[in-house]
């Protein structure tokens, strides 16, 4: 029986270890960009971290920054909780718990010589971002780069100016469109399918990037097989609750997978079969 | 390593207790609380639960009193060896401000010397199964490794078979194969046991007890004896093809069905010695200057274990009944290559309803095939 003592590192992955907040910036009404030292940190795009307000609790959140600058480790995090909403409350020099990175992250690998379809719906694009980013950096790799953003409303859209300058951009296309708007709005209305069936790409060689909520990943993916993109490359990145991050909880199921491990990012094949089922 | 067969008698395996005890191990071995079997500190023979046998089914448990002096004479009890090795509460650290600097200190792993006494080869399944969830994967849980990395393992093979266990289904028993360093079987009530080794330590502590070797008779008599255990399961469950049975039926009616009759209650969880969810809470002083974190045990059927931002994923029933046996018989293989279920019954024993997942994986089936034939 000694060789299941063999196994693994001999550090207790459950110890965050103690980062500080160096810059906080409120992207919109419950949404706060959190940056920390915690010294170099390296991760791959749609990797998150378990992060931990002392005394309060610990949450799962993706890294929101850029993967080729590992001196800033940047989250964006929206308060919807007691743990988040105490993130999202903390100041410049405080301290915060940091363990991770963890999981598989998105396939930039695989996605080099495709055309790229990134969707992003509300705060899908904070885990996107980092593989925008990579894109940007490395575009010659890459075909055409699509970037479809949905908000509920103009005052939800997530990183604006960023969004905005991109959009400048003559070497991908970015759209945005809202839920709801009032009168002076003078952009796109209606739910992010509506932007794709406008999207020109090769359906035969695209590689789809999904981030949202569940209902919105699950209309855009069949959208995309409706174009014909293959299921193995349309990614999601899914949420469940998470209380360890490494596959002891338990709490991340989704069928025969823990998201923490497994993913957060699978490709819609993996999934197709369980996430159209209820209360999965 | 079973060449060696050995019989020793009360005095040799008291003889066996005092040894380990000598050699610093913690003996934990079957005890009588609370009208039940419990696993708890023993010291000598006379700590372990003579001429006392058990009756169980479903939702139902009673001691009975045996017509002899048997010391293993009774299946297992609502705990298992879990409690031990993967506690229910565990504060996993402590931060502490002190001034501007937070520092952030690790439990440390206690090095316990536990020797199991009693264990069922049912259990010794379970344990191997908790181990490749603790430490079967890229990380180790430094806590579960203390308590484990040291144990010493009698086994008990079974010498009668509970009214809900079906561990022949599950091919984990009745007879311990792995995974112990003694196994007995009791051969005469309270006075004869039949002694394999299973490894170099366990053979070096039998070298050291008052012990003669087992005749062919005795060897036949401790295979009939588990043969008679297997042949009077209070349970089967057809467990070859469950795994795809369950994961092509989610939707079945029986879901419903089970969740009219579930109370959601965790019962099932807490007493499987295989379920190793757990939550983690944060507490904190008034002042916010010191802060802990400790985990603790979870079960699938609360509302809370899948509660994300909005509301809960699972929040009928019938879907967290559906989560806890599908994992148990099915999507643990895909996770750790092995089924969830040792075929133990404390599930369905003490469940308040009487809930019994045999009967719920039967009805499945059955109603498959009769599809099937019309």
């Amino acid at each position: 029986m000694t060789d299941a003592f063999s196994a693994a590192s001999v550090a207790d992955p459950m110890i965050p270890r103690v980062a500080r907040v160096v810059r906080r910036k409120r992207e919109i009404a419950d949404v706060v960009t959190l940056e920390i030292d915690g010294g170099a940190f390296d991760f791959a795009p749609g990797q998150f971290n378990m992060l931990t307000a002392f005394g309060v609790g610990e949450a799962a959140i993706s890294v929101s920054g850029d993967p080729d600058n590992s001196a800033r480790l940047v989250h964006t995090i929206r308060a919807v909780g007691a743990v988040s909403r105490a993130l999202t409350e903390l100041h410049v020099g405080e301290p915060i718990g940091l363990r991770g990175p963890f999981g598989r992250g998105w396939p930039m690998v695989e996605a080099e010589g495709r055309d790229v379809i990134v969707v992003a719906g509300g705060l899908g694009l904070a885990p996107l971002r980092p593989a925008l980013y990579r894109l940007f950096a490395e575009r010659e790799k890459y075909g055409r780069i699509l970037l479809l953003f949905g908000a509920r409303s103009p005052a939800d859209i997530l990183f604006r100016d960023e969004l905005e300058a991109w959009r400048g951009r003559l070497d991908i296309e970015v759209e945005a469109t809202v839920d709801h708007a009032r009168g002076d709005w003078r952009g796109n209305v209606g739910v992010v399918t509506t932007l794709l069936s406008r999207a020109q790409f090769s359906a035969a060689s695209a590689l789809a990037m999904l981030c949202g909520p569940e209902i919105m990943m699950r209309f855009v993916a069949n959208a995309l097989l409706e174009r014909g993109v293959a299921q193995e490359r349309v990614y999601l990145s899914m949420e469940r609750n998470m209380k360890c991050a490494i596959g002891w909880c338990g709490h991340c199921q989704f069928g025969p997978v823990f998201i923490c491990r497994d993913g957060p990012v699978f490709p819609y094949s993996q999934l197709r079969g369980l996430i159209a089922k209820k209360e999965i | 390593m079973t060449e060696v067969r050995s019989i020793v008698d009360a005095a040799g395996l008291e003889a066996l207790l005092e040894a380990l005890c000598a050699q610093g191990y913690q003996l934990i071995g079957p005890t009588v609380r609370d009208e039940a079997i419990v696993y708890d500190e023993i010291a000598t023979l006379d700590d372990l639960p003579r001429g006392v046998g058990d009756e169980q089914d479903g939702g139902h448990y009673r001691l009975t009193r045996r017509n002899d002096e048997a010391l293993f004479g009774y299946v297992v009890g609502p705990q298992s060896w879990k409690k031990l090795l993967h506690p229910p509460v565990l504060r996993l650290w402590r931060a502490r401000r002190e001034g501007d600097e937070l520092r952030v200190e690790a439990e440390p792993a206690r090095a316990e010397k536990f020797a199991f006494i009693g264990a069922r080869s049912c259990e010794l399944h379970a344990i191997a199964i908790q181990d490749r969830v603790f430490l079967g994967g890229s990380y180790a849980d430094p806590h579960y490794r203390a308590r484990r990395e040291d144990v010493f393992i009698v086994a008990v093979n079974c010498g009668v078979a509970g009214g809900a266990c079906f561990c022949v289904s599950m091919d984990t028993g009745p007879k311990a194969t792995m995974g112990f360093d003694i196994a007995l079987t009791e051969i005469v009530a309270g006075s004869s046991f039949l002694v394999e080794i299973g490894t170099e330590a366990g053979r070096a502590l039998l070298d050291s007890l008052p012990r003669r070797a087992a005749s062919a008779s005795e060897t036949e008599e401790a295979e009939a004896i588990l043969a008679h255990t297997a042949e009077n399961m209070g349970r089967s469950l057809e467990a070859g093809d469950v795994r795809d049975l369950l994961a092509r039926n989610l939707e079945h009616p029986r879901w419903d069905d089970v969740a009219a009759r579930c109370l959601a209650c965790t019962n099932c969880t807490m007493v499987c010695p295989t379920c190793f969810c757990t939550s983690v809470e944060d507490a904190s002083d008034l002042a916010g200057i010191e802060s802990e974190r400790s985990r603790r045990w979870d079960s699938c059927f609360t509302l809370d274990f899948s509660y994300i931002h909005g509301g809960s994923v699972r929040q009928s029933v019938k879907s967290r009944y559906r989560q806890w046996m599908t994992h148990k018989l099915s999507t643990w293989h895909d996770q750790f290559g092995s089924s969830g279920c040792v075929g133990c019954g404390r599930c369905i024993v003490w469940c308040p309803v009487g809930i019994d997942l045999t009967e719920e994986a039967r009805a499945i089936r059955e109603s498959e095939a009769q599809k099937g034939a019309t």
